[in-house]
């Protein structure tokens, strides 16, 4: 079996603040580290190949530094790693991202499973999975808590659809998106550290993939813009109230209702 | 894009007779694909010489702006029950489309939704496309994909909204992606301006900044709502207002995937999930009065939490102590009752969303962390609440 994990590089905290001026990101001394779903969607991944053997490969796309979580991947235990990284790829939006990972898995070739976090901390949006799937028209399955089955066509999956926790047979080849719940992480190990020093990364850019033409890519080929980042509304609307029990309740119930808490309907 | 071997290709035709979308034509002495392929594969299936292909595709032109128009809501349903964020889809909807000066559709699919088609009629709709088979009794992505890709190309909307619940953040990029065009998540704040043009705000980096996103050149722009952010819609019957029914062939309704077993979830006991956590600290002095804190977050329908010195009294189990040496919350409501907001704490509540703190002392460092801060006594303020919770 062999099975492809997508593993993103992300800033090590969500604590970024922005440069209210110019509306960038000050992201400037935070170190990286791989996204904490995509390990565990590579320790999946690697429970699967120890049950039926067959390999694991990682693909990322980022700046050159992103090869770092790859040789990560390797000492947890990945056999091989992509990295698609070119000028050309900068800024993409998830369907730009999903287009440009499709296009690098279906040149790695011969996926049965693609495993997939089930979203990242900086991007937050879950949606480059189901992504990469449409690209490829493979079935998808987010959400992933349990794989309890696997066969040489498919897996048998537990995911958790909100309301409801669901048991799915799923064909290969397929994609995933795994929680927390799939499994701690191994640690890394210093022997796998020492044995792949010196496995090689494969680097692919722009020329390396079907399309050749930049607009596709980063950027210029992704449907979405974004205007402008600013900083959420913080504690300047932090407000005391004094008052006697009764009129604090009163006032409390009010905006509750006006936040929505009370009044409505629950129902996740 | 399905793409042609011409090298391998002996023009037997096969793949033009099992096309069901007659995207297959013989020109000369080529095979072409047209534009009405929806890349279902049944031709690379059929194809005796392996001379039909997959490729991964960009989208290769902006789409012409004016062919689209009006708002798509994607009703949420299981079973024959309605996810209450449909109504918020629905009335965020309304008031977008009337901006723009459009109409409002919405889209069930199921199996026998009859019902569920007709009551959301009544909340400002003007067309309900109904999607309804035995094969979308249950979510499937593929089925589904299929008749939200119908829906959208016969309808052409200038903006489709999902919630962003689990199954619509698993539908929503099938979708987008199929027709290539843009989606942004999880927002808190649309709005239209220049006739249809999305505005969408959404938190990224979990919340520690904001994002103002637009999808200039593509359509429809999708979006997906989160729950409770927005008004649900008010009762109203469009004049005009009907059900239409859409068919999908029956190859749209195949999927690679069987659901084998549903379970309702039982309702959530741990706090580290809860939506909704009421926590109480040693400014709550007896177990009468912690139990009247209890009953506060039961009929707000969330958590009880507490902080150590309780669980050291043995006044509540270890399951429900919140900071370091406890549980990480992130509810989007915390009420905090007698606590101080010592560091090992406060530590353990910086994803909550909103925090409102009651404490007799007005320099409790709690009010630091609190966006609505009651200075009280608890004895005083969560009875009252009570009784007017009990009101409602
Ligand atoms: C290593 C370590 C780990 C720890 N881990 C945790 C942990 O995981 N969780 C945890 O909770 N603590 C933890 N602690 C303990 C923590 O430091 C605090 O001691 C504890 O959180 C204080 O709890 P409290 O706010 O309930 O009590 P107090 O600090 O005693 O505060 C009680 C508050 O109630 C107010 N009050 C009194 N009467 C009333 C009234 N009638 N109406 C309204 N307000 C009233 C008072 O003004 C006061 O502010 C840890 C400590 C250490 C050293
Ligand atoms: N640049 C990337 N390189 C590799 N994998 C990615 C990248 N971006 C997203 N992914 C994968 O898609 C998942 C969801 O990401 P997101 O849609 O950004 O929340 C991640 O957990 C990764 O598995």
């Amino acid at each position: 079996m062999h099975i492809v994990v997508c593993i993103k590089q992300v800033p090590e905290t969500r604590d970024v603040a922005v440069d209210e001026e110019t509306g960038v990101l000050l992201r400037d001394g935070v170190k990286s580290i791989m996204n904490p779903f995509d390990l565990y969607a590579l320790e999946a991944a690697l429970r699967l190949k120890e049950e039926r053997g067959g390999s694991v490969s990682v693909i990322s796309m980022g700046p050159p530094q992103a090869e770092a979580v790859i040789r990560e991947a390797y000492m947890m235990g990945a056999d091989r790693g992509y990295l698609l990284t070119d000028r050309a790829f900068a800024g993409a939006d998830t369907l730009a991202t999903a287009f440009t990972l499709a296009q690098g898995i279906d040149k790695i070739g011969e996926a049965d499973l693609i495993v997939c976090g089930l979203q990242t901390t900086d991007g937050d949006t879950a949606q480059v999975g189901p992504g990469i799937a449409e690209m490829l028209r493979i079935p998808h399955e987010s959400n992933v808590i349990a794989i309890t089955g696997v066969t040489d066509s498919g897996l048998r999956l537990e995911r958790d659809s909100g309301d409801s926790l669901d048991t799915v047979d799923v064909a290969f080849p397929c994609l995933i998106t795994v929680t927390k719940a799939i499994g701690e992480p191994r640690l890394l190990s210093f022997r796998r550290k020492l044995e792949t020093a010196d496995y090689p990364v494969v680097y692919w850019s722009l020329g390396d993939l079907g399309e050749n033409e930049d607009s596709l890519y980063g950027l210029k080929g992704s449907p979405t813009q974004v205007e402008r980042i600013f900083s959420p509304p913080t504690q300047s609307d932090q407000e005391m109230w004094r008052g006697s029990g009764s009129e604090l309740a009163q006032r409390l119930l009010s905006k509750l209702s006006d936040l929505r808490f009370v009044g409505g309907m629950r129902h996740d | 894009m399905i793409k042609v071997n011409h090298s391998l290709c002996t023009l037997c035709e096969i793949c033009v007779g099992v096309c069901p979308f007659s995207a297959l034509m013989r020109e000369d002495d080529k095979i072409v694909v047209l534009d009405t392929c929806r890349l279902c594969k049944i031709c690379l299936k059929h194809c005796p010489e392996n001379a039909l292909s997959l490729e991964v595709t960009a989208s290769r032109s902006e789409h012409n702006l004016a062919d689209y128009s009006g708002v798509l809501v994607v009703a949420e349903c299981s079973g024959d029950s309605v996810h209450p964020v449909t109504y918020e889809l629905i009335g965020k909807g309304r008031e977008l489309a009337d901006k723009a000066g459009e109409k409002l559709s919405c889209v069930v699919i199921g199996h026998d939704i009859a019902d569920i088609c007709d009551q959301l009629l009544e909340y400002g709709v003007d067309r309900c496309y109904a999607v309804d088979y035995p094969e979308l009794a249950q979510m499937r992505v593929e089925p589904y994909t299929n008749a939200l890709e119908e829906v959208s190309l016969k309808i052409k909307p200038s903006i489709v909204l999902l919630a962003a619940t689990p199954t619509g953040r698993t539908l929503a990029p099938r979708l987008a992606t199929r027709l290539r065009t843009g989606l942004t998540a999880d927002c808190t704040t649309l709005e239209v301006r220049n006739g249809s043009e999305l505005v969408q705000i959404r938190p990224a980096f979990g919340g520690n900044i904001m994002a103002q996103i637009v999808t200039p050149k593509h359509r429809p722009q999708l979006a997906t709502m989160r729950y409770k952010v927005m008004e649900p819609a008010v009762k109203e019957r469009k004049p005009d207002a009907r059900v239409e029914t859409l068919q999908l062939l029956a190859n749209q309704l195949e999927s690679k995937a069987q659901v084998v077993k549903s379970r309702r979830k039982p309702p959530e006991e741990s706090i580290s999930d809860a939506e909704i956590i009421v926590a109480a600290g040693r400014g709550v002095r007896s177990e009468q009065s912690l139990a009247m804190v209890a009953e506060l977050a039961a009929l707000l329908g969330g958590q009880l939490g507490v902080t150590r010195p309780l669980v050291e009294n043995g006044w509540a189990d270890y399951t429900r102590q919140i900071g370091l040496s406890g549980r990480t919350v992130r509810p989007k409501l915390l009420i905090t009752c007698g606590i101080s907001g010592a560091v090992q704490f406060t530590a353990s509540i910086t994803g909550a969303e909103t925090v409102v703190a009651i404490n007799s002392d007005e320099n409790a460092p709690i009010f630091k962390n609190a966006h609505y801060g009651l200075v009280g006594d608890l004895n005083e303020i969560v009875p009252a609440l009570i009784d007017g919770l009990r009101e409602v």
